[in-house]
């Protein structure tokens, strides 16, 4: 066994870029759902609002990647959540649910489509969107970082998803300590309620969607840098429920939750991945048992597993409260 | 206190017993208002004036359309046709928060004490215009922090009067339904409000509770708020309420002082049914 790759890969797993793509995904869930109580099952779409805001602005519109920075992160989100918020938000959860997983599935599958190939390069998707960001790096690109971890690029996109992440959590704490934020939970308890108190829930829904979404954008957007192309199929369904599943690991409603929760996920996924792999390479696992290219879906299958567990044992998340959990049965 | 509510209660005293009477200093008046759920017509109320700075209860037998009435007039629900004026405000479109800006609070029957929040953290809720409730300056807690200390030093002056303040830091959904029904009381005085609307405020309380529940009504009216309730509880009726309005089928059918009612005729028909052959006779048609 060579445990100095399994090591290696499982921290690219705990602090590399998977892991700030989809903690930043997740921040932005917990203020949907965690804070606000909002189902949201499209997350994927507002991540690749913020992969295409960028890669469209910079390669089909020929705007300099500031520009693209700003339409991404800020804008696109922004519209995208009053485009799904305005007719869902006045009416009970579920419909935010049905309205969000379908934006995310139309928006990929209208992404790929070979008429808009001129617009968004359909299956392809696009590429060449992130020199301006390179240029800046002050790392050396054939150069190892951090214990060899992350080679100048990588390092690149790891330091600005760092400094993205911290600046994410910095600004939900201080939102969810204020008044505001605490008009966000009364929402999640009982929208009626906040109303009857003078609080405009619809608003507040509004302004929770949106901040949501710019942090997922955030994701979507280092996550198109980081893998230097934006294609439809990083942003497939399954996409949204990673960033579900580091949020219910982690627990909803805790700042930290959702980060802790992509931490253990992604480290999971990268220590299982090459542990398995080299277990089957070196004969450790009989071959009906599992076949060197089926350690991909068998890693999804431990996690699966480990969801469970955490269900039964553990419903409220790492971080969360269990009598906070409790009552809801009341 | 109690010399101050006299002369107001007093106002009522040349009032018609009648349904739709005009009253001499009107907070809320409803006119024609409907509202109709398919073929139901759950609410008719031709006219309805509710005095200033007495407590008036609106009770009637179940499915009478009381809690829709209240739905209606606090804009939790919009009218099919009809026009809602509170303190000579239109309330026509106005949104729930807005009418709760405006003044009026309401208490719901199911009480929702908001479970995962704390006490505090219920009665902060409450208090309006907010500096910090605003996002860009939540994000700035010094343009928030000394609003928010005065607003502590209410709720807390607050939970001591509802006999609240042992459970400031625990979650609501650890008291029990009494205490919830004081604790969202409480909440809504935060709002400052001028007119408090209580739903079933006795609704699952135990009679331990009652009597300072009670107590705790009469004191909004001795601090000058109006308050309007819905009750089954006929005690509580005739011990606190100044005026009482009694609902059946939808429509008001009287109005009175609480001793008046029990000698009306068509409340009496309308608790315990005016034709006792009807049903039969129905049977007989079909």
């Amino acid at each position: 066994m060579d445990w100095v790759a399994i090591i290696e890969n499982t921290a690219r797993g705990l602090f590399g870029e998977q892991f700030i793509y989809f903690g930043l995904a997740a921040l932005g869930l917990n203020i949907h759902f965690g804070y606000t109580g909002l189902l949201n099952l499209g997350q994927a779409v507002f991540m690749a609002a913020g992969a295409y805001g960028l890669s469209m602005s910079v390669v089909t519109l020929g705007l300099n990647f500031w520009w693209g920075l700003l339409l991404g992160i800020i804008v696109f989100p922004l519209i995208l959540a009053a485009i799904m918020g305005v007719p869902t938000l006045r009416l009970r959860a579920d419909y935010l649910a049905i309205v969000t997983i379908a934006a995310s599935e139309m928006f990929r599958i209208i992404a790929r489509s070979p008429s808009l190939d001129r617009w968004t390069g359909s299956s392809d998707g696009l590429t060449g969107f992130a020199t301006t960001f390179y240029d800046l790096s002050p790392y050396d690109r054939q150069e190892r970082y951090l214990f060899n971890l992350f080679i100048g690029n990588q390092m690149w996109v790891v330091t600005v998803g760092w400094i993205a992440l911290v600046i994410g959590v910095l600004i939900s704490l201080l939102l969810m300590k204020s008044p505001w934020g605490r008009v966000l939970k009364a929402i999640r308890e009982d929208e009626d309620a906040a109303r009857s108190l003078g609080k405009n829930a619809y608003w507040y829904k509004m302004q929770a969607l949106m901040i949501g979404g710019v942090f997922g954008a955030m994701g979507g957007m280092l996550r198109a840098i980081g893998t230097q192309s934006a294609q439809p199929q990083n942003f497939i369904t399954d996409v949204t429920f990673f960033a579900w599943v580091a949020l219910i690991l982690g627990g909803a409603a805790k700042v930290l939750g959702p980060i802790v929760g992509a931490a253990i996920l992604y480290a999971i996924l990268s220590f299982s991945d090459v542990a398995l792999r080299q277990l089957v390479d070196n004969g450790h696992v009989p071959e009906w048992l599992m076949t060197g290219t089926q350690v991909g879906q068998v890693r999804f299958m431990l996690i699966g597993l480990g969801l469970i567990l955490l269900a039964a044992f553990r419903p409220q998340g790492i971080f969360g409260n269990k009598e906070e959990m409790a009552l809801d049965d009341r | 206190m109690t010399a101050d509510s006299i002369p107001v209660t007093a106002a009522l005293a040349g009032v018609p017993w009648e349904p739709g009477a005009p009253k001499p200093d009107a907070i809320l008046t409803a006119t024609g208002v409907r509202r109709t759920f398919g073929g139901l017509t759950a609410v008719d109320v031709d006219h309805l004036e509710v005095q200033r700075g007495v407590i008036t209860a609106l009770i009637g037998p179940n499915g009478a359309g009381k809690t829709t009435f209240f739905n209606l007039l606090t804009n939790f629900d919009k009218p099919d046709s009809g026009s809602r004026n509170f303190e000579g405000r239109d309330l026509d479109g106005v949104a729930a928060h807005r009418v709760a800006n405006l003044g009026m609070v309401r208490t719901f029957q199911l009480t929702k004490a908001l479970s995962k929040m704390t006490v505090i953290e219920n009665m902060l809720l409450g208090a309006t215009g907010q500096a910090g409730e605003k996002l860009t300056r939540s994000l700035f807690p010094p343009m928030w922090r000394a609003q928010e200390r005065a607003n502590t030093e209410r709720a807390d002056d607050l939970l001591v009067r509802f006999k609240l303040d042992h459970m400031r830091e625990e979650f609501a959904g650890t008291l029990s339904g009494g205490q919830r029904k004081l604790l969202e009381m409480a909440r809504a005085l935060m709002v400052e409000p001028t007119m408090v609307m209580l739903d079933e405020p006795m609704a699952g309380v135990n009679p331990a509770l009652k009597q300072s529940l009670l107590d705790h009504v009469k004191g909004l009216r001795d601090d000058g708020m109006t308050v309007l309730f819905v009750e089954h509880d006929m005690d509580m009726v005739q011990e606190i309420s100044d005026w009482v309005v009694v609902m059946a089928e939808g429509r008001i059918i009287a109005e009175g002082p609480p001793a008046s009612i029990g000698q009306n005729q068509a409340v009496v028909d309308a608790y315990l049914g005016s034709h006792h052959d009807s049903a039969l006779d129905l049977e007989a048609d079909l």
